[in-house]
């Protein structure tokens, strides 16, 4: 009998969890709608000349800065929820003993989806490989997670639409599949540390924990609490960069060193990605700016990939497992297949 | 007493972790030991993929992400 009234109550929790999540949502999409309005009766107010400079840069910013803000808080709280079914655990017992090909296709894609941050990378590294989980598979997976998440997506389709957020996604796929085949099929597990190496733990089994809807919409909840209260800062300031580039910008100049016609630009943009980690919030607006102002969308996105991918504080943490001669490889084939979405891009768009 | 043992690399949710199991057996009345374990080899071999993890008695009973306070205390109780 007790087990009956505990499961009623647990019910009834979960009803109002439901019940609670739609009034919210309703509530988001009834502001969103008339965020508009707001905007242009916010910027009527302002002193400033109409097509001035000024003007121009303080309406990116006042359109920009809400829109952005809620449109992340909604993807960053259904990615959470989604991730909640979601765990490393799981992940790494999907793909111990999976064969190449297969095996990377399936690490990228549960990349985007697994919680992932960079400080638990290499407890995670180590404990897919010592779990038989190949070592091109496991590339495969840490590739895509930091690259392919939440915050580079939400930003990306609230600055730029759903079409390159989705082509950012494949893409970024696509690297994480080919690099991560690459390095296994290179066969270097003799370069990864000796304890690395030497260690078999094999994988605990741990008992479920039993989540209930109003666990998952709670999860939803401390992600948003959580990266939303992280980032939110460098997405002011990212507006405001890009509110100045917006204004003022000669639209020559950007077209000239990041446009189409500079070859060299997409290597530029990889290499200046790289030092730029804790930035990468604050620059998806910069990069709306950049676009609009005659930037090439594949040198675009090369930078955005290389900013998420190609971390220094994350290959400090690597360095850990990874001998410099690996590193040194997992940072020129992630780089090379950068350069060539970049290119391929830009190719693809003449 | 019962020995917790908090696995990750001290980051802050390793250590909010940690003051989750102070709290718990504060709660319960229930005297433990704490010792946090941030070397990666002898995280790894527990045989978690994701910190922080929570190994009771040497069991391991959480690996990833902030565990719910009631179940802390359910592992603690158990």
């Amino acid at each position: 009998m007790s087990i009956s009234v505990t499961e009623r109550r647990a019910g009834s929790q979960t009803a109002l969890w439901l019940g609670a999540s739609a009034v919210g949502v309703a509530v988001w999409f009834a502001i969103y709608s008339q965020l508009d309005a707001f905007s242009g009766w916010a910027t009527s107010l302002a002193p400033l000349t109409p097509g001035s400079h000024a003007a121009e840069a303080v309406r990116f910013f006042i359109y920009d800065a809400p829109k952005v803000l809620m449109l992340l808080t909604l993807v960053v709280f259904a990615m959470g929820v989604v991730r909640s079914f979601f765990s490393a655990q799981r992940t790494r017992a999907l793909l111990a003993g999976r064969r190449e090909g297969v095996g990377n296709v399936a690490a990228a894609a549960f990349g985007v989806f697994t919680p992932f941050c960079s400080c638990s990378a290499v407890s995670l590294f180590v404990g897919f490989v010592s779990a038989g989980v190949p070592l091109g598979v496991t590339f495969s997976f840490l590739i895509a997670a930091p690259m392919i998440n939440e915050v580079a997506l939400g930003l990306l389709f609230a600055l730029v639409g759903w079409k390159i957020a989705a082509t950012y996604l494949v893409f970024g796929l696509v690297v994480a599949i080919i690099a991560g085949w690459t390095i296994g099929r290179l066969r270097l597990e003799g370069w990864l540390e000796d304890w690395v190496r030497d260690l078999r733990a094999g994988a605990v089994d741990l008992p479920e924990e039993r989540l209930m809807p109003a666990d998952r919409i709670r999860a939803g909840l401390d992600s948003v609490r959580e990266i939303v209260g992280r980032v939110w800062l460098w997405i002011i300031v990212g507006i405001a960069i890009g509110a100045l580039i917006h204004g003022y910008a000669p639209n020559d100049l950007l077209a000239s060193i990041m446009g189409k016609g500079a070859w060299w630009s997409v290597p530029a943009a990889v290499l200046v990605g790289v030092p730029i980690y804790s930035n990468a919030a604050g620059i998806i607006p910069v990069v709306e700016a950049l676009l609009g102002k005659g930037a090439a969308l594949g040198t675009v996105l090369a930078f955005m990939m290389s900013v998420t991918a190609l971390s220094l504080p994350e290959m400090v943490i690597l360095r850990k497992v990874l001998t410099l001669r690996l590193l040194a490889v997992f940072v020129a084939v992630v780089s090379i297949g950068i350069v060539v979405v970049g290119y391929l891009f830009n190719a693809l768009l003449a | 007493m019962k020995k917790v043992q908090i696995l990750g690399p001290g980051c802050k949710r390793c250590t909010a972790t940690a003051d989750m199991a102070q709290a718990a057996a504060h709660q319960l009345g229930m005297p433990i030991t704490i010792e946090k374990v941030t070397d990666y080899a002898e995280i790894a071999k527990f045989g978690i993929a994701a910190t922080p993890g929570v190994v009771v008695d040497g069991r391991v009973v959480h690996a990833g992400g902030l565990p719910k306070p009631e179940d802390m205390a359910k592992w603690l109780s158990a």
